[in-house]
């Protein structure tokens, strides 16, 4: 086979299997702003023929998705925050900070990493029974506070911060908060951001613990939301695909924008655990 | 205490606190709960709670419907798992190979999946499958192949959960793929060359033994996903038809949350557990041996 055909083919297969990727979510775009029952004609329409914002309208102004967007938009963002400021303060102190009894509590937090969540969601919806947040944005927010994920993969990243830096700043008088904040937090910017990206989407994702721990409708995320709707309003293919662009939109959007950083960012994850 | 430690100790309090209260505390506590009757009477009144020891796991292995979920999820997972990996490893070698234009580009088609919200694909994938009016079927009757009733059947149903499962995971796992690629020295493939070996052998000899740690890795990682489905089967299928998709965590989420017997529901959260560890240990202990 000759270098050229060689290409070709290699080249053939990687766009059909982009195309087959891609489908399904350009398929969700169309189908979302087509007029209601044209998603079920037969032959089906993989374009609309007289594309429409109706379902939007319907969505925002009478099913008031607006109010679901609203909830995973304050969940996502404050677990983002605290767990990028808790996982790097956590994470800077295990690679650099000597205390004692650093390296076993650093070894017993990596045991969470084989643990599944759900193991704990029982006695967790208990426990915040007890605590009142049942229902409540705090109770969706608080047990994603702090991962272990965060506060192992900013470990990994701090411990490549030269020593010296930090001893440097020690000579001049900083303090320990100083020194993190205005010394090291600069330098770890692109992992941070990394967390950043992960916590958001994958808090604007979840699903499971969201569900059982917001029951009241008002509360409900986005996903929450889109599940109960989808039990109503099964046979409405039109009004369905725009609540599910509306909610897949943000977090595609995000990873367009910071792809590049992202993607690096679990490559050396990956090869450094 | 020194003020390094002293300050060690502040940095690392807030994480530990969380981690420790919202995440060990109620994992140890499951194992407990899963010892006693804790059950709707319970919540209104702890005196009714009974300590069972072993009794809900009897019950559980004694039980037809559980027996049907772990084999689920071990289908799931056994037949999801290494699909994703060799799809995942295929997408890498092609977005990797030498040849290869805009690879930055195809590496962020295939991704992008990966990011978006499970619920939202699943009732996508829900539609796309449907018997008269979804495009899949239109597609294989266009090219000769009958349709199927992919979520209706029970002998397909979870084999379309795999689909859905596989489409939205393999970009991440070729991510890592793609790292261990190019951490292989290019010198052992031009050694290999000068050898006379071909695309086959090079692949055989060099690119899957120098993977090795990237199998453990990606392994590990699809098998504890996979054993967590939920939202596929709880979006499209509710466990259906005739019990095919339901997973553990489905029934765990079904007797814990909807009957709230948690201390079964605890049971079975914890057997899911043993299942996850067990698969860790066997894949470590299978790539030691190689």
């Amino acid at each position: 086979m000759s270098r050229r055909t060689e290409s070709i083919l290699l080249h053939a297969v990687l766009i059909a299997g982009a195309v087959v990727t891609l489908f399904p979510l350009f398929w969700m775009v169309s189908a979302s702003v087509m007029t209601a029952g044209e998603a079920t004609t037969l032959p089906p329409h993989i374009v609309p023929h007289a594309p429409t914002l109706a379902q939007y309208r319907e969505l925002f102004l009478r099913l008031n998705i607006g109010r679901a967007f609203l909830s995973s938009a304050i969940v996502a963002t404050v677990v983002t925050v605290g767990s990028v400021l808790f996982g790097s303060m956590a994470g800077y102190a295990f690679a650099k900070l000597r205390f004692r009894g650093r390296e076993r509590t650093f070894g017993l937090l990596l045991i969470a990493l084989v643990i599944p969540p759900q193991v704990g969601m029982l006695p967790l919806f208990l426990l915040m029974k007890q605590l009142h947040l049942v229902n409540t944005y705090w109770g969706a927010i608080i047990p994603s506070l702090a991962t272990v994920f965060g506060v192992f993969l900013i470990r990994q990243f701090m411990l490549s911060v030269p020593q010296e830096l930090i001893e440097a700043a020690r000579i001049d008088g900083a303090g320990e908060w100083r020194i993190y904040w205005s010394v090291v937090l600069p330098l770890a910017r692109p992992i941070l951001a990394t967390l950043a990206t992960f916590m958001f989407m994958s808090t604007w994702n979840d699903f499971m613990w969201p569900l059982i721990i917001l029951s009241d409708q008002a509360h409900y995320t986005l996903p929450v939301a889109l599940a109960s709707l989808s039990g109503e309003h099964v046979l409405d293919v039109e009004l369905m695909m725009a609540g599910s662009v509306v909610t897949v939109l943000p977090v595609l959007a995000l990873f367009v924008v910071l792809q590049r950083q992202y993607i690096s960012g679990i490559m050396a994850g990956s090869v450094k655990g | 205490m020194s003020p390094e430690s002293r300050a060690g100790l502040l940095f690392v309090a807030p994480a530990l606190l969380v981690i420790l209260v919202f995440f060990f505390v109620p994992v140890i506590a499951g194992f407990a709960l899963s010892l006693t009757d804790f059950d709707l009477y319970t919540i209104g009144d702890p005196n009714n709670l009974r300590f069972l020891a072993f009794r809900n796991y009897g019950e559980l292995l004694g039980s037809g419907i559980f027996w049907t979920a772990f084999i689920n999820t071990l289908y799931f997972a056994l037949v999801g798992g290494p699909l994703t990996v060799a799809v995942s490893l295929g997408a890498a070698l092609l977005v990797n190979a030498k040849l290869t234009r805009w690879k930055s580009l195809f590496r962020t088609v295939y991704f992008a999946p990966v990011v978006t919200t499970l619920v939202a694909v699943a009732i996508v994938f829900k539609y796309l499958y449907h018997p008269r009016f979804g495009i899949l079927n239109r597609a294989l009757e266009a090219v000769g192949i009958p349709g199927v009733d992919w979520l209706g059947n029970p002998k397909l149903a979870m084999l379309a959960i795999i689909i859905l499962a596989v489409w939205r995971g393999f970009g991440y796992t070729m991510i890592i793929f793609i790292a261990g690629l190019q951490n292989i020295p290019e010198e052992l493939y031009e050694a290999a060359r000068i050898d006379g070996a071909g695309w086959w052998k090079q692949f055989r000899h060099i690119t899957l033994p120098m993977l090795g740690p990237t199998f453990l890795f990606v392994g590990i990682v699809v098998a504890i996903g996979q054993m967590q489905i939920f939202a596929e089967p709880y979006v499209m299928t509710r466990g259906g038809p005739l019990n095919k998709t339901l997973s553990l965590v489905m029934l765990m989420y079904e007797q814990g949350f909807k009957f709230w017997r948690m201390g079964y529901a605890a049971a079975v959260a914890f057997i899911l557990f043993l299942l996850i560890g067990g698969a860790t240990l066997l894949q470590m202990r299978l790539q030691e041996k190689r």
